[in-house]
């Protein structure tokens, strides 16, 4: 059997935990050079939220209440962090399509000839996504600032909010996962990874003040998981406007706690689903 | 003891299609098998069943010593695949590629590094080491994938069309490489739809139709089974037909076919020159014009439409007799 003592050449396989991290920052790697060299891929997922910042600010403030103050300046802060909230989730379409792209052109297969970890392709890629978001996160703070956005909190609740948002971001990328696993096409993942974004993040707290919507999508909304994360660092970034009545549904009492709860669960849930998924794949 | 690439009775369906229907295979240590068939065989199911990629419901699988569906992680260390495609990442450099996919072999980076630039200058990829690969040429995409499967030497390669869709220069260089690599020691199993292939590459070929193999053995015998050589001839004149098939039924080992329109008559023969000497003498002396006249022998194209063209009438006579389909 002299060919197989070729394979000595391969290191023993260490902790599987060990492993894991190893081989997924590996992939994640990889994305990144990836997007580094589609550079219009980050500056087009850009775009969106900046022009959402300019066209609320200037079209919609001053005529939307938030609290009991119709400012245009209460509304402006108001509304960042539901902005932002919204530009992670999107990250969810990134990583879909990123993975059905790799379905598709045969690199799943490669991957899943390899000895590695598991999760790591999944991991990779979500980890990769992270760093995106945090990047979009920093110009669009950097937007927010210039049309006139201001934190009212200490340094560290601010960051803590950028925290939550990015816990956030990184759970959809999950269900991004989830989605590009599951389609034929990374077109398919596109569009699906975006259509009920916009439910999602529209019958929130991001944009308007829940408190002021029928009781029946009030009650949606408040317990989207999505409103929580934006309550939560609208709280942390003190721009609840002056008035303003959380309501007594308990993740708007307790957002931090629920916008936590709420993202570690969906990582698990989907998380588990998408490595089954993948482990799956027939390609 | 198995080989290298050993299966036995591997059934896959997808839904009401029975993709394999009971492959068996035995690739001993060191040797070549070509599967053949048509599209929709069962080959590339065969190929990732084999790979681990999707699990057989029922059936045995050994690869390099290892049951592939008890320790499909110990059997992924021990193979390379090169697919249909070329799963490579097109931007990625060559040499990102490489070493991407070294270290998810578990090799350390600076191994990884090492080995990507061995495999570059022998696949003749150093000069286009660093530049993305979507710039790469069909060619040297398929030779990226494949330096991408042999990166550890597995000791056992699973190949999956590795030429379709290459020119004929492309597709030689490939040939060559897959050679030298067979040369030191490698199992390697290679689909194709190339008969010609096969029989370059190949020790012993597989041929599957349906989801099983209806056929084995090296090129050789398998020509031998679809018969031996015989002698073709094209009269000038259609009236000479008749006579032709006078003379050929003399020297002839079996009927004679005519095909009228091309004015082509065929018959197995033995005897080899000195009886085409024979033959041509003979339809001289009738005073019968030739355009053309020559021994053949049975090519692989040969075999594989008289073995698969047979097999599909046959399977698809015995499901409409609502029986199972003879195994052969």
């Amino acid at each position: 059997m002299s060919a197989v003592t070729d394979t000595v050449r391969i290191a023993a396989p260490g902790n599987p935990i060990g492993r894991s991290i190893r081989d997924s920052l590996i992939v994640a790697k990889r994305n990144l050079i990836r997007m580094s060299r589609i550079p219009e891929m980050v500056i087009f997922g850009l775009i969106q939220p900046i022009m959402f910042v300019v066209l609320f600010t200037y079209v919609f403030g001053g005529s939307i209440q938030v609290g009991s103050s119709t400012s245009t300046q209460a509304y402006r802060e108001f509304l960042m962090a539901g902005i932002f909230a919204q530009t992670v989730t999107f990250a969810t379409a990134g990583a879909g399509a990123g993975i059905a792209d790799d379905m598709h052109k045969g690199l799943i297969d490669r991957f899943r000839s390899l000895p590695m970890a598991r999760g790591a392709v999944l991991t990779g890629r979500t980890i990769a996504d992270l760093v995106q978001t945090s990047l979009t996160l920093v110009v669009l703070a950097v937007v927010a600032l210039v049309v006139g956005w201001r934190t009212h909190e200490n340094v560290g609740k601010v960051l803590a909010g950028f925290c939550l948002l990015l816990l956030l971001g990184y759970a959809f990328s999950w269900i991004g996962a989830l989605i590009g696993l599951s389609v034929r096409t990374p077109e398919a993942a596109t569009s699906g990874g975006l259509i009920w974004l916009f439910p999602l993040t529209f019958i929130s707290n991001a944009f308007v003040d829940a408190n002021q919507m029928p009781s029946f999508l009030r009650h949606i909304a408040e317990w989207n998981p999505f409103s929580a994360t934006v309550q939560a660092s609208r709280e942390l970034f003190g721009n609840l406007p002056p008035g303003f009545q959380a309501s007594d549904a308990w993740p708007m009492q307790h957002p931090v706690w629920a916008s936590l709860i709420w993202s570690v669960v969906i990582i698990l849930v989907f998380r588990t689903l998408a490595v089954r998924k993948y482990r799956r794949a027939a390609g | 003891m198995p080989g290298a690439i050993y299966a036995e009775g591997l059934v896959k369906t997808f839904g009401d299609v029975r993709a394999l229907d009971g492959v068996d295979l035995d690739v001993p240590e060191g040797t070549v098998l070509g599967l053949l068939g048509p599209n929709g065989a069962g080959k590339t199911t065969t190929v990732r069943c084999l790979t681990t990629l999707l699990r057989p419901d029922s059936g045995r699988a050994v690869v390099a010593g290892v049951d592939v569906l008890k320790h499909p992680d110990t059997v992924r260390r021990s193979i390379g695949l090169s697919g249909q495609f070329a799963a490579v990442d097109e931007y990625l450099t060559g040499r990102e590629n490489l070493q991407m996919v070294g270290q998810l072999y578990q090799m350390r980076a600076r191994a990884a590094r090492q080995r990507a630039a061995e495999l570059l200058e022998q696949f003749h990829l150093a000069d286009a080491a660093d530049r993305p690969a979507k710039t790469y040429s069909g060619g040297m995409r398929r030779r990226l994938d494949l330096a991408a499967a042999l990166v550890v030497s597995p000791p056992v390669m699973f190949m999956d069309e590795p030429t379709t869709g290459l020119d004929p220069r492309n597709r030689q260089q490939l040939w060559e490489v897959i050679k030298q690599l067979v040369s030191g020691g490698t199992t390697l199993l290679l689909t194709t739809q190339y008969l010609e292939e096969a029989d370059h590459l190949a020790h012993d070929i597989a041929v599957v139709d349906h989801g099983r193999v209806i056929a084995k053995g090296t090129s050789d015998q398998l020509k031998a089974r679809t018969g031996g050589e015989r002698v073709e001839v094209v009269v000038h004149e259609r009236e000479h037909i008749q006579t032709a098939v006078e003379v050929l039924r003399g020297f002839g080992k079996g009927e004679t076919t005519v095909e009228e329109h091309t004015r082509k008559l065929t018959v197995p023969v033995t005897g080899g020159a000195k009886l085409l000497a024979e033959v041509i003498r003979e339809l001289d002396t009738r005073g019968i014009e030739m355009d053309d006249i020559g021994l053949r022998r049975p090519t692989l194209d040969d075999v594989f439409l008289s073995l698969t063209g047979h097999m599909a009438e046959a399977a698809d006579q015995d499901r409409a007799n609502g029986k199972e389909a003879v195994k052969k």
